[in-house]
């Protein structure tokens, strides 16, 4: 190992402070949206289920969007790369839909 | 960034298929790929998961009145709301907010890994990758002892059959609700720890090649970002998996 060191010039560069506190920023981000997931949880009854459920799933969408767009550095890739990535999701969205749709449909037969 | 591996091959022209017209290298784009793949798989786990669940009765009566029945689906904040060392205390889901917790930590250590790799600052980047393993491990670790917990079961457990009480879960039984709810649980969050067991691998597999002076040599530590991208992804299912299975 050494003999790699020695004949090895690497240049370190200095820590970018910038980028390391937006990094953390998007992780405090992510822990208040999901105490708040917490409150709601457990202060909204569950008569009002519907309004329950989509402000879990809109907070899950804010959550991913995050994750993907500052972790996962898409935000910051060529458009033609995000919406390749960004663009099969329809088929997700729509199979879930569908299949919601299909399962209430056999719950009213049953 | 200087230190990333070029998107143009040297000495090729544009012509000669020597760019990538997406602007990232071919490892890091199959990575995205494959993970988009991932992202229909576990959709058609969760999807199925919501067909089966609306397809149920649902729960009407009063939440503090709840009991376990296979005749209906069960609130999931009642059934997951043990804490280990606190026997006997309800804590609703508080147990899965720390497993939420840590997976969002050790996706920070990760970043942070990837941030120090750009900089070819290779003790930094052991040390980043060092307390993303740890989280790896304690969220596994956490998750193997809530398997425990859902298989053996509570106090109180549910008629199967006349005066039988059955305790705890398996594939066919359990004292939650319709069968059905834990294959669920198996299976969802079963995949999801196999896919985090499989991080953890492969995120020693880069510290030990950081250790080795492996990607000082390559003059880039792209395999670093590649891998974070992988991790990163499982942290993203864990927050879809939280939602709809603990907390809707």
């Amino acid at each position: 190992m050494a003999h790699t060191e020695e004949t090895l010039h690497i240049n370190v560069l200095p820590p970018d402070r910038a980028k390391i506190k937006k990094l953390w920023m998007t992780a405090l981000i992510l822990l208040v949206i999901t105490i708040l997931e917490f409150i709601v949880a457990f202060t909204v009854p569950h008569e009002y289920k519907d309004l329950r459920v989509w402000i879990f799933i809109t907070m899950t969408i804010v959550k991913a969007g995050y994750i993907v767009g500052e972790f996962m550095h898409l935000r910051y890739e060529v458009k033609v790369l995000i919406w390749s990535i960004l663009i099969p999701m329809i088929f997700i969205v729509w199979m879930l839909v569908a299949f919601i749709y299909e399962g209430m449909a056999i719950s009213a037969v049953r | 960034m200087a230190s990333t591996s070029v998107a143009t091959a040297p000495g090729r022209s544009a012509w000669d298929g020597g760019a990538s017209p997406m602007g990232a290298s071919y490892g890091k784009l199959m990575m995205w790929f494959f993970l988009l793949s991932d992202a229909f798989t576990f959709s058609a786990l969760l999807i199925t998961y919501g067909l089966v669940r609306s397809a149920h009765p649902v729960y009407t009566g009063a939440v503090s009145a709840f009991k376990f029945s296979a005749g209906y689906w069960p609130i999931p904040e009642r059934v997951f709301e043990a804490v280990p060392f606190l026997h006997g205390v309800e804590a609703p889901l508080v147990f899965v907010g720390i497993m939420t917790f840590i997976l969002i930590m050790s996706s920070v250590t990760m970043v942070l890994a990837v941030e120090a790799g750009h900089r070819m600052d290779r003790v930094a980047v052991e040390k980043w990758m060092l307390w993303t393993i740890l989280g790896g491990i304690a969220f596994l670790s956490c998750q193997a002892w809530e398997w425990l917990h859902f298989i053996h079961g509570s106090e109180g457990g549910k008629a199967v059959v006349e005066g039988t009480t059955f305790f705890g879960a398996n594939l066919v039984h359990n004292q939650y609700g319709p069968p059905d709810f834990a294959a669920f649980f198996f299976f969802i969050t079963g995949f999801h720890g196999f896919h985090v067991f499989s991080g953890v691998c492969l995120n020693f597999l880069i510290y030990y090649n950081t250790v080795m002076g492996v990607y000082d040599r390559r003059g880039h530590y792209e395999m670093v970002e590649k891998v974070g991208l992988y991790w990163h992804f499982v942290d993203l299912v864990w927050v879809f998996v939280f939602t709809f299975f603990y907390l809707v």
